[in-house]
């Protein structure tokens, strides 16, 4: 909404000290939430005159065009200043040159004389052009900052508003614009009002405790039907105002000040009579529509439409209307979509001379659903949606009616139509003393009525403390106690309310689960890896580039109904999709060597369908239930990839390529640092690599995978060969963290080490050997680690040797015969499980 | 070794135990590096060394002179094991002073033992947020972030025809019938808390959010919020100033503040929380000459939305509105890192660059 100053103090009777910016700032602590302060006007400076063309010799150009050779006259002072005076005899005047053509001789013109500075800084001097000393200019509407119109020059009336002649020489500025500041206020829906210089002129008035006059002071008067007929047939028109004017003479044009005015609050001056309508519903909120009076075919009827109705509207659209609609109609049929746009059939054309106005209320969930059905949102169905004053309407139509008969020559008719009545208002009561507990900032009672009661509220006292209260016409959004309190709140200014820290209970600070993942926010990037962010949009095409197979959960992908793009319209199950794309975008900006990670919602369907309880109390259980059953389970995961070199060739050495290791080894950190030990196992499992996947598991619950990604699914995605990745569930991996855990009693006696080498055949698995070897070692075993794999002739084909470091150490210091009885019963059971056989140097 | 019987007993004089003694500190102070001084040891303090020789003399000296003898020759052991260790120590810490010329470094080398990482900075700044508020003692709340309808709009007095509920505003399951829709808020998650947990009721709840925008510079389909819910009684709205004052002066610091009325269904009365410009400070207000493009000249940013929990919220999740009252507010976690930290660009924030993640050595401080 764009609102003119000058416009408000026609009704806020501001004191001219107030300039445009406390107006600002005083409606925004009001809490109309005014964007900019836009100072309109002619962006120019020096001398710009009323000037008569005295003559004009049309020159025609190599180019084809034609310019204009005119001499005009600029007033005596000017005339006598010009580079190339009139000849002797002839009248005083200034030779310019001119490309437009729509001014004849004897049209009263604006001149820029040099010296004048014209719209961006154009500065205006005497120039040889065209053959000619052109002294000066005849400006069009741009070239003076008027607007964006220079398809010709303006051409002024000749007289001023009061019939005095215009005399050549006089400054033209303020004949063509006035100087103004303009709000850009963006209304929030609970402020329909505000759509009107009418509210916000109120704001403004009790913001400054100033006097306000209101241009809808009109009272409706009682149901009639004495003018054009109107029958209203859907509960959702409580209000119908026809008031008819006649004898309009259809060729007077808009005034200055009116086009200016539209212009101003943000429309196009369109003609007369549409002006007049625009600036009447800018002025009250109040949106007006005109009908050719001889067009309509007997009376109007305000009614739901049928279904299989159509209405072409005004812009040319022809429109299948629904049972929700609410149209206007006469004989001819529905010749409006009320509230939103009228039907081409009744419209204003340029030979209208007698207009039905209308001036209607209508629900506005009815207006908004329209508006959205029919993709038509306007200035009525924008005021309508947020709720216009009924009580304005009598007053908009004659005010309507009486701006045709003043600028129109119309004639107004005295019988008129009020069909239906202003509703009545919602009574709310409040204790007096909730603003103040609800703001934390004492408000005596009285001051509470008193704010009340200059916003227009009714306000009945009573004894007990109780305030009965009935909001203005105009503020429907006053329904709920809060309501009033916020009034109050705005009106006192949340400026003086003191601020205090609220005493919250003894906190837990971070949950577990919340901790172990601040825990990870810091210990995975100092192991090296760098975390990324992205969407979660994916597609059914996505998980087949992944190579996961039929049946797998990673299928059961949930559908938007309004994906962004229709190339991504389900929700991811996985991480890695993302994860790539980060790696092509980083590789196409010279980024080879990555270790990236994510933390992010996964979404596995199905979907079911939530149930939507009343909001009047608390949900049931059942309700909740049924909420929870139909979410789709939508873990944490977490999930890295790694491509490059792990460590580029640098001064210590040469570059240690990304290997799976450090996929298993990101598993392994993130596991360790939520307090859990992996165990692995080699799995065949989409998109690794079937011989370079690991399972990762936490007793029998798999968390995740962790490898090389398979090199057909490299290729799908265009990725570097041998790119690892590692993707585990992250909430089940925090969920199998043991509890706090518990410290050992260390023992200070020295330790036993013994080293073991065994041969075993290639497909047994390091862990398992581990496993045995720690099984069979009993309680002595401090430690075991894997020191070296040896494949070669002291193997023999098909095996290979791992060789361990086993450390015993007890509560004393152990014999070399009870260190070595505990190794050969380790050997012993790996030997026994997979037929390691031990390797003697 | 013992020394040969046959050879002629040794003078056992103070002159020639005092030329001893004076031949060996000589031959040690002229040893130049321990090789030297260990051939001195050997020739002075070592087994055929005059003195040693002379020491083991003492037996063959009368008994009534022995102790004399004795003392003496003691004495001057002691005087040259002296000075052998006090020259050992003198030339070991020579030498150890010239080893660690020769194995001096360029410690300016770059260590690669790892790449560089780094948390994402809206990850690192949504836990500096949870910082905040758990120490004043709110706890961390946390929810589904595809979500009930009901979760998302309803409960939150965003009735069936509110707009925010359109297609083009929100993204829906399919079909539409579930009623289910990626959260556009983290606002369900104060509903699920004031649903499960006792009043009183101090959390915030960061976590990502969705909405049906295009994907450019100034608008992302996903993004991050911070959204805070105190629900307890006697809360007023000096209460909500008081908590934004103090998150603004932890993240922002010397920066005022200030909450203007606003409107959004959950909350009444609702505001607008802004902060003062960080770039002109208001110094561009009515300042042609010198607009800033931060504030649009108006001095103030807009921050979040904030207010007094509507009691129509609270009845719908069957919280008895004559005893308690609350507030809430919410703010881009996005929006936040941008004034903190200058990020220009809101795709940088999603496109996995990871130069933008590392940018911010240390996390958000």
């Amino acid at each position: 909404m764009r609102a003119p100053i000058s416009w408000l103090r026609e009704f806020a009777h501001l004191d001219a000290s107030v300039d445009a910016t406390a107006i600002y700032e005083a409606l925004i602590r009001a809490g109309l939430e005014v964007e900019t302060v836009d100072h309109v006007g002619p962006d120019v400076t020096g001398p710009v005159v009323v000037g008569r063309v005295l003559s004009i010799q049309d020159e025609p150009q190599k180019n084809g065009k034609v310019i204009r050779w005119c001499r005009v006259d600029c007033g005596p002072e000017a005339n006598a200043a010009a580079t190339e005076p009139a000849g002797p005899g002839e009248p005083g005047s200034r030779g310019i040159i001119c490309g437009a053509h729509n001014f004849a001789v004897g049209d009263l013109v604006v001149v820029g004389l040099p010296g004048a500075v014209l719209a961006g800084g154009f500065e205006l001097t005497s120039r040889k052009t065209y053959g000619h000393i052109s002294d000066g200019m005849i400006c069009a509407e741009d070239e003076l900052g008027l607007g964006d119109d220079h398809t010709g020059i303006i051409v002024l009336p000749p007289t001023h508003a009061d019939g005095t002649p215009l005399v050549p020489g006089e400054p033209a500025l303020p004949l063509i614009a006035t100087s103004d500041d303009v709000l850009d206020i963006a209304v929030t829906p609970d402020l329909g009002y505000c759509l009107s210089i009418r509210g916000i002129a109120r704001e403004a008035a009790q913001a400054f405790g100033a006097p306000f006059t209101d241009p809808a002071a009109r009272p409706t008067p009682g149901e009639k039907h004495d003018g054009f007929p109107v029958t209203l047939d859907t509960p959702n028109c409580p209000l119908f105002v026809a008031v008819t004017v006649e004898g309009l003479d259809p060729t007077r044009p808009s005034p200055a000040w009116l086009q200016q005015r539209v212009k101003m609050a943000g429309m196009r001056s369109l003609g007369l009579a549409v002006d007049v309508t625009n600036y009447v519903m800018m002025e009250l909120g109040q949106p007006i529509h005109g009908y050719d009076g001889d067009r309509l075919n007997g009376g109007i009827v305000v009614r739901q439409a049928t279904a299989g109705e159509t209405l072409t509207t005004l812009d040319g659209q022809l429109r299948q209307l629904d049972p929700e609609d609410i149209v206007i109609t006469d004989g001819s049929g529905v010749i409006g979509l009320a509230g939103v746009m009228g039907g081409q059939t009744t419209e204003l054309e340029a030979d209208t001379t007698r207009v039905v106005i209308e001036a209607a209320a209508f629900d506005p969930v009815a207006i908004a659903r329209t508006a959205k059905r029919h993709k038509l949102p306007s200035e009525a169905s924008k005021r309508f949606e947020r709720g216009v004053d009924p009580a304005a309407a009598y007053s908009a139509a004659h005010r309507v009616a009486d701006l045709l008969v003043e600028l129109g020559g119309a004639r107004k008719v005295a019988a008129e139509t009020v069909a239906g009545s202003v509703p009545p208002m919602p009574e709310q009561t409040i204790p007096a003393d909730l603003p103040s507990r609800i703001l934390g900032h004492a408000v005596p009672a009285e001051q509470v009525v008193a704010i009340l009661r200059a916003s227009g509220v009714a306000v009945r006292e009573d004894p007990g403390g109780l305030l009965h209260l009935v909001p203005p016409t105009w503020r429907p959004d006053l329904k709920d106690p809060y309501d009033y309190v916020e009034e109050v709140g705005c009106k006192i200014g949340f400026d003086v309310i003191a601020p205090v820290v609220p005493l919250a209970p003894a906190g837990r600070g971070r949950t577990p689960a919340q901790q172990a993942r601040r825990n990870l926010t810091w210990s995975l990037p100092a192991a090296g890896f760098t975390e990324v962010i992205s969407f979660p949009f994916s597609s059914a095409d996505e998980v087949d580039r992944l190579g996961v197979p039929e049946g797998d959960e990673r299928r059961a992908l949930v559908r938007l109904a309004n994906p962004l793009a229709d190339t991504l319209p389900e929700l991811r199950t996985t991480l890695l999709p993302g994860l790539f794309g980060a790696i092509a975008r980083n590789r196409s900006r010279s980024q080879d060597d990555l270790a990236l990670y994510e933390q992010g919602l996964v979404f596995f369907g199905p979907a079911g369908q939530a149930p939507i309880p009343s909001v009047e109390h608390r949900p049931s259980d059942a309700e909740l239930a049924a909420i929870a059953a139909a979410l789709p389970r939508q873990p944490r995961h977490l999930a890295c990839v790694v491509t490059g070199n792990w460590r580029p060739a640098g001064w210590s050495g040469p570059a240690l390529p990304a290997d799976w290791t450090h996929a298993v080894a990101f598993a392994d950190l993130a596991a360790r640092t939520v307090g859990v030990t992996l165990s692995k196992r080699a799995a065949d499992h989409a998109p690794w690599h079937p011989g370079r996947c690991a399972e990762l598991s936490v007793g029998d619950q798999v968390i995740g995978y962790a490898g090389e990604l398979h090199p057909a699914v490299l290729a799908a995605y265009g990725l570097p060969a041998r790119v690892v990745a590692a993707e585990l569930d992250l909430d089940r991996l925090i969920a199998a963290a043991p509890g706090p855990g518990q410290l050992p009693v260390l023992s200070a006696f020295p330790v036993a080490k013994e080293d073991v080498a065994l041969i075993v055949d290639e497909a047994v698995a390091q862990a398992d050997v581990a496993a045995a070897l720690r099984e069979g070692a009993g309680p002595l075993l401090e430690s075991l680690a894997l020191f070296d794999v040896y494949r070669g002739d002291q193997a023999g084909p098909g095996k290979k040797s791992l060789a361990f470091a086993l450390r015993f150490r007890a509560d004393r210091t152990l014999t070399d015969a009870e260190a070595n009885a505990a190794r050969d019963a380790a050997v012993q059971v790996a030997a026994d499980r997979f037929g390691a056989i031990q390797r003697v140097a | 070794m013992p020394a040969p019987t046959s050879a002629p007993p040794p003078a056992l004089d103070a002159a020639t135990i005092d030329r001893l003694v004076a031949e060996a500190t000589a031959a040690f102070a002229a040893a130049a590096t321990s090789a030297e001084l260990k051939a001195a040891k050997a020739a002075h303090a070592g087994d055929g060394a005059p003195l040693l020789l002379a020491n083991r003399a003492i037996r063959t000296v009368e008994p009534a002179q022995r102790a004399e003898v004795g003392a003496r020759i003691g004495a001057a052991r002691a005087a040259v094991n002296q000075a052998l260790a006090a020259r050992e120590a003198e030339l070991e810490a020579q030498e150890l002073a010239a080893r660690l010329v020769t194995e001096r470094v360029d410690v300016t080398l770059p260590p690669d033992l790892v790449p560089t990482g780094a948390p994402h900075p809206i990850t690192a700044l949504m836990d500096l947020l949870g910082d905040v508020f758990t120490a004043m003692g709110w706890e961390i709340a946390e929810g589904p972030e595809l979500e009930a309808e009901w979760m998302n709009f309803d409960a939150l007095n965003l009735g069936p025809n509110h707009p925010a509920r359109a297609t083009s505003d929100t993204l829906f399951v399919e079909p539409l019938s579930n009623h289910l829709v990626l959260r556009t808020h983290t606002s369900p998650v104060q509903i699920r808390t004031m649903l499960d947990r006792p009043l009183p009721i101090y959390v915030v709840c960061p976590g990502t959010t969705y909405r049906a925008d295009e994907f450019d510079a100034t608008h992302v389909p996903a993004f991050h919020q911070l959204e805070g819910l105190v629900v307890d009684k006697g809360i007023t709205l000096g209460h909500l100033k008081g908590t934004l004052d103090h998150l603004a002066a932890v993240m922002f610091g010397d920066v005022r503040t200030r909450i203007r009325p606003s409107y959004f269904p959950f909350t009444e009365p609702s505001a607008e929380m802004d902060l003062e410009c960080f770039v002109c400070r208001g110094a561009s207000v009515g300042d042609p000459e010198h607009p800033c493009r931060t504030c649009n000249s108006e001095g103030w940013i807009e921050w979040g939305g904030c207010g007094v929990v509507n009691p129509r919220v609270l009845a719908a999740c069957g919280i008895d509105t004559d005893i308690y009252s609350g507030f809430a507010f919410g703010m881009g976690v996005e929006r936040t890192l941008m004034f903190r930290n200058g990020a220009a660009d809101m795709r940088d924030m999603v496109e996995g660059d990871v130069r933008f993640s590392q940018a911010l050595v240390g996390g958000a401080r």
